[in-house]
């Protein structure tokens, strides 16, 4: 297994993929995974972390789906990059998600590049990276491919799924696909579908991928090349989108970076270009190119009414499962107009749904920072709907 | 800390029965059976839902206000930000076995088109609101010369949130428009007591403070 390091190179990202820092779980190809794509996919593996125990009823599982750049490491210091988890603020001892109280796991998703089978994963065949001959997944592959996971550990019924984004998109397929399965959904952030505007954002991330002439059509592993440039661009374009102007402007404003006149250069004069720069480099040293390329694709795919004759209520139709829906006002990227689609869906389906809008300048990554109110709101939510499914209250 | 509600639409200083619920809460509650379904339109802190969850009712809410959801969300109750003014018609038909609307009638901007609504989604509609044919009112308006200001209507004209008073009398009419049949209905004195006397209406229209009406959908 790879030492852990701040930068990894394309050997290192390979045994990532294949062998990762995280317990896997594999599917050989007598068992595949039947792909939106028509494709029987295997071998398959699925890289996962767990915090928590699960208790006798095997009843106090949550799962948290991660968001596009996410990955399984929720709340342990991140094998690559040294770095807390992702979500240390709601998930953990005391904390909403409580790992004191409930059994937490986190699944790389399908498509991933941190031990879920993706792009970068070897493909028996060939005994090369997948890259672009990985079949095109969709949200709900992944849903399924986490609900093979949860088979084989023996967790029938879900206390929760909860996500940010993408994150969030697996809590509402989650509901949609096995609603017996899930007693409590917490999608954040999210949408029915993705919008035009976020499929066109993804287009330029993409462009900007392929465009690296590293990139070789997606071979770069067997041309020993790195896409670093595209990537980097990619996810500077796109972390604008997971800010917001008034937050851009609280923390950098128009003020210059290390020097007080400009260069009347391409310099990164301003803090703010240095930021998004700074975003660019470390973002490469952990993920995959092509990978990126495939969950953004996932997430253009995704809209719950498509897959239910056009009507959105369809696809929670008699849904025992209880629904807490946040947005935030910043949140451009999926505003709560998209939310309020949700909870207009879910009221027209009779499902129990609870929504609150959070105000707060920090976009759309809100949900991934420090919101009191947040995790006011999904410990009250979890709380309400532990009790509803007879878990024994948390320890004072 | 959330920040609480400084207070309710109406009812600053609510009258409390036994249990510490507000009595005119008390009475709305009365009126559902357990198990029942409902939606609570304009549920404020969800005091109301709380009240009813402890009766085995499945209840919902609807709150305007964000630090209103907020708050209930909190508490774990299944409420959703939205406004009764606009939102209603997102529910379907025959939803809930009753809807209530508690102390925000005169907070809607169209009472009817609400009303209409609340007995389209529910079985029953639940509406409490506080009578503007009370003799204090009248005395306030005929010869204070001045918009009336109670215990129970805290606020200014200028900044009140409530733009569609009435009258007990003006309700039973809007009932006759809207097509609801009365099955019951209960009016609270200025001590929030339940005014338990067989009165005629216009007696009721004088003397309750508030009024509770139990209503179905006609034919």
């Amino acid at each position: 297994m790879a030492e852990a390091s701040a930068t990894l190179d394309l050997a290192d990202r390979r045994r990532e993929a294949d062998e990762p820092h995280s317990p896997v779980m594999r599917f050989s190809a007598n068992n595949p995974l039947r792909l939106d794509a028509g494709i029987d996919f295997g071998p398959l593996q699925i890289a996962y972390q767990t915090y928590g125990v699960l208790n006798a009823e095997r009843s106090n599982a949550i799962l948290v789906g991660h968001a596009l750049t996410g990955d399984q490491h929720v709340i342990n210091t991140h094998p690559v990059t040294g770095k807390p988890g992702w979500w240390v603020t709601m998930v953990g001892p005391g904390r909403p998600i409580d790992t004191e109280r409930y059994f937490v796991i986190c699944p790389n998703v399908l498509g991933g590049c941190m031990g879920s089978s993706g792009p970068a994963s070897t493909n028996p065949d060939t005994g090369l990276p997948w890259g672009l001959d990985f079949p095109v997944i969709t949200v709900r592959d992944m849903v399924r491919a986490q609900a093979m996971l949860l088979d084989y550990l023996g967790i029938a019924s879900l206390f929760a799924v909860a996500g940010g984004s993408m994150g969030g998109m697996q809590a509402l397929q989650w509901a949609a696909s096995y609603p017996r399965r899930v007693f409590a959904a917490l999608p954040i952030g999210a949408a029915t579908r993705h919008s035009a505007q976020n499929i066109a954002f993804h287009e330029v991330g993409r462009q900007a991928v392929m465009a690296d002439p590293d990139w070789r059509g997606g071979r770069y592993f067997a041309e020993g090349t790195d896409p670093r440039r595209g990537l980097a661009v990619a996810r500077m374009g796109a972390h604008i989108t997971y800010l917001s102007d008034a937050a851009l402007h609280r923390k950098f404003g128009r003020r210059f970076q290390d020097r007080d006149n400009p260069t009347f250069s391409f310099d990164a004069d301003f803090q703010v270009e240095s930021y998004l720069r700074h975003q660019g480099i470390t973002f490469v040293e952990r993920f995959d190119a092509n990978s990126y390329l495939y969950l953004t694709r996932a997430m253009d795919y995704f809209d719950l009414a498509a897959d239910h004759d056009g009507v959105v209520a369809n696809a929670f139709r008699g849904a025992p499962t209880r629904f807490c829906v946040i947005s935030f006002t910043s949140d451009w990227l999926f505003p709560t107009a998209e939310s309020r689609a949700i909870v207009h869906a879910l009221n027209a389906a009779g499902a129990r749904v609870s929504f609150a809008e959070i105000t707060t300048d920090k976009g759309h990554d809100a949900f991934l920072l420090d919101e009191p109110e947040l995790f006011a709101i999904v410990r009250g939510f979890l709380d309400g709907a532990a009790k509803a499914r007879g878990l024994p209250p948390a320890r004072k | 800390m959330l920040t609480r509600l400084k207070h309710d639409l109406t009812m600053a200083e609510a009258a409390r029965g036994p249990g510490g619920s507000r009595v005119d809460l008390l009475v709305v509650a009365n009126m559902v059976q357990r198990g029942a379904r409902v939606l609570d339109v304009g549920c404020g802190d969800g005091e109301l839902l709380r009240l009813l969850e402890t009766r085995g009712v499945d209840g919902r809410g609807i709150e305007l206000s964000r630090e209103g959801v907020n708050e209930c969300v909190a508490k774990g109750l299944a409420v959703v930000q939205g406004d009764a003014d606009t939102d209603l018609e997102d529910y379907p038909d025959d939803a809930f076995d009753f809807v209530i609307l508690s102390q925000t009638l005169q907070a809607t901007r169209q009472p009817r088109v609400v009303l209409e609504h609340m007995l389209r989604i529910g079985r029953h509609a639940i509406v409490s609101f506080p009578n503007f044919g009370h003799w204090k009112i009248r005395l306030q308006v005929a010869f204070g010369g001045h918009m009336p200001h109670t215990k129970n209507l805290p606020y200014a004209w200028y900044e009140t949130p409530n733009i569609h008073f009435c009258s007990i009398k003006d309700f039973r009419q809007l009932c006759k428009f809207a097509g609801a049949k009365m099955e019951q209905a209960v009016a609270l004195n200025a001590w929030g007591r339940r005014m338990r006397l067989r009165m005629p209406w216009w007696f009721w229209n004088l003397f309750g403070e508030q009024a509770v009406f139990l209503l179905s959908r006609r034919g």
